[in-house]
């Protein structure tokens, strides 16, 4: 599997999320400058990574969205290529319509960094595979802009077509107000799209990821992704 | 011929806004009671070189529904002089 992990002027989880690739899942890897356009062919899998991408200024995402890997990432999405934005990653892709919704302020203006449950909704995606529906799983969040907003109309399309793929909870599950860290409707913490190969979400995988790191919980995102890339050629798809 | 727009965004009426939420209740706080909403927004500044008024209007739209206000949560209005 050949994945690609994007670099933009203030990302500062690029580095995190390339040994997460290419130590931890063993898979060619390569940075991609913002300035470089790359073809849908190049890569399986494109990782954009946390951060505060052209110091967040005007909205979080706004101005990478039309940097020119960007426009890559736009055609290699609807090429069905593996998009995951984590993060700075996930705001990035909402400003690029490439998942519905936008990203607001948390809702008690603080910045958030610990570790949250999250209960995987949809394991039906590339990316969640070697989840069980309704696992409850704990991955750190770090982020100030995580609360997500859409619509009544896009979140039943959104809850219609299973798009909803990890939702904040407590420990035993529940997916309560208290449970909720920055405000999102319904408790989003992550969502995919129609087509099902574009997922963001706020928590980070790739920090818990390895037994050193103390906790192995999101290691799965990436290795389910492997797994469906390999099945992919296996199966001629 | 040298146009300068001023632009708000602010957050569409019913999208809920962190940051107004925040300053009513400090205002509140210093006794303001009368206080019943704070709405928190952006002024942009543009100074842009355009052919005509309406030309500067055209692109300043452009610009709004582009880039600086993001359609889902936010809504725009201009004016130039």
């Amino acid at each position: 599997m050949k994945c690609a992990v994007i670099m933009f002027p203030g990302s500062n989880c690029d580095v995190d999320c390339y040994h997460a690739c290419r130590d931890v899942l063993g898979q060619p890897t390569e940075y991609v400058f913002h300035k470089e356009k790359f073809s849908s062919v190049d890569f399986d899998l494109i990782v954009l990574p946390g951060g505060f991408s052209y110091g967040d200024y005007l909205r979080a995402g706004a101005i990478a969205r039309f940097s020119p890997a960007m426009e890559s990432v736009i055609k290699a999405a609807e090429a069905g290529k593996l998009i995951l934005g984590i993060c700075n990653g996930f705001q990035i892709l909402l400003e690029a319509k490439l998942l519905p919704g936008a990203m607001k302020r948390n809702r008690d203006l603080k910045f958030h960094c610990h570790d949250v449950f999250l209960r995987v909704e949809n394991n039906n995606t590339p990316f969640t595979g070697l989840y069980k529906k309704g696992e409850i799983i704990k991955v750190p969040i770090a982020h100030g802009e995580g609360n997500y907003f859409a619509d009544r109309d896009t979140m039943e399309k959104l809850k219609a077509r299973g798009g909803v793929v990890f939702t904040y909870c407590d420990r035993d599950g529940n997916v309560t107000e208290e449970a909720n860290p920055n405000g999102s409707v319904e408790n989003i913490a992550g969502i995919v799209s129609e087509q099902g190969n574009v997922l963001g979400m706020m928590p980070h995988p790739e920090r818990c990821a390895e037994d050193i790191l103390g906790n192995t919980d999101g290691r799965r995102v990436f290795e389910s992704i492997l797994q469906y890339v390999e099945g992919s050629v296996a199966h001629g798809r | 011929m040298i146009i300068n727009a001023r632009i708000n965004v602010r957050f569409k009426s019913g999208v809920l806004d962190p940051q107004g939420t925040a300053i009513k209740g400090a205002l509140k706080h210093l006794g303001f009671d009368g206080v019943e909403d704070v709405r928190v927004g952006k002024l942009i500044e543009i100074k842009l070189d355009a052919a005509s008024k309406e030309d500067a209007e055209g692109q300043i739209k452009d610009m709004c529904e582009k880039l600086l206000a993001n359609p889902v949560i936010e809504d725009y209005s201009f004016e130039l002089s």
